[in-house]
């Protein structure tokens, strides 16, 4: 692994622009599309590396491309950034302590809705 | 019951006005941390960037020193700014390396020369990997490494006069 990436990082210069280029694997490179709409660039927080135009979300798109052509998952490859980045650079959050409400938020909401529901049927009986 | 629910609302509004009022008294911190502190450094190996200075490989940060790794680049402003302080931490003994992002020789070569070169060496980072490795989101950033190549700190933008005499101490404390 570790060998792997020094020759990733010592090849990186002879690969082509995979920051503006798609793969020539029509479904590699949807696969990697759909990543690419769920990771956050880190410098324009706002928007994913899928539609920001800086420098480093080129750089975050020609990574998940090449990852991909390399026959990585992209969960392996979303891991692989939440690990420098902690959970922020997915815009898809883990259930988490944090995150739990997020989550739970819309059961609760139904099962409120239930229940007003409910009395209100009742009511009118 | 129903007496007591009436009140809901008045609590509900309650609850949500204090929320805000406390986001915009104290903004969020949107800076990315790494979170690869405390983490041993990522493995890479980057070509030098400027003739006579040596590239950067991580086995250079198991030398049994601390030393910062410099994330910069010519066009970036704020390194500019923090030159000085670099250039100061230099005199005092601090081994600085450097990563340089998005960038050409002779610019660097330049930016050298106009501002200083606290550098013992510099990798060419075209790509932003080592960048992305290190879990670092924008320049300058500056990580301290203990010797025995783990991430100790992370500073985030510009080093400020008033940020030297820490790091300093940081890096003492790193040994």
């Amino acid at each position: 692994m570790s060998l792997s990436l020094a020759l990733l990082l010592t090849a990186a210069t002879a690969t082509p622009d995979y920051g503006n280029m798609q793969l020539p694997d029509a479904r590699a490179e949807a696969q990697a599309r759909a990543l690419m709409g769920e990771l956050r660039c880190v410098v324009c927080q706002g928007q994913s590396i899928a539609d920001s135009d800086a420098d480093m979300a080129a750089d975050m798109r020609a990574l998940v491309r090449q990852r991909i052509a390399r026959g990585e998952s992209p969960e392996a490859i979303r891991a692989w950034l939440i690990e420098r980045y902690g959970d922020y650079v997915s815009y898809d959050p883990p259930l988490s302590g944090a995150t739990a409400l997020l989550w739970a938020t819309p059961i609760l909401l139904l099962a409120v809705g239930a229940w007003i529901a409910r009395s209100s049927f009742r009511k009118r009986r | 019951m129903k007496r007591a629910l009436i009140w809901l609302p008045l609590g509900l509004f309650g609850v949500f006005f204090a929320v805000v009022a406390a986001g915009l008294m104290r903004p969020a911190d949107t800076t990315v941390h790494s979170t690869l502190v405390d983490k041993p450094l990522p493995v890479f190996q980057l070509e030098p960037m400027v003739p006579g200075k040596p590239g950067l490989a991580s086995g250079d940060f198991k030398s049994g020193r601390p030393r910062l790794l410099n994330v910069f680049a010519s066009w970036c402003i704020p390194c500019i700014a923090e030159a000085p302080q670099l250039m100061a931490l230099k005199a005092r003994g601090v081994p600085i390396d450097a990563v340089a992002i998005h960038d050409k020789g002779p610019a660097i070569a330049a930016f050298l020369r106009r501002n200083g070169d606290p550098y013992a060496a510099i990798g060419d980072d075209s790509r932003s990997r080592v960048q992305m490795a290190l879990g670092s989101s924008g320049v300058p950033e500056t990580f301290l490494i203990d010797g025995r190549g783990r991430i100790v700190r992370q500073y985030i933008g510009d080093i400020r006069a008033d940020q030297v005499d820490q790091i300093v101490r940081d890096v003492a404390a790193a040994k």
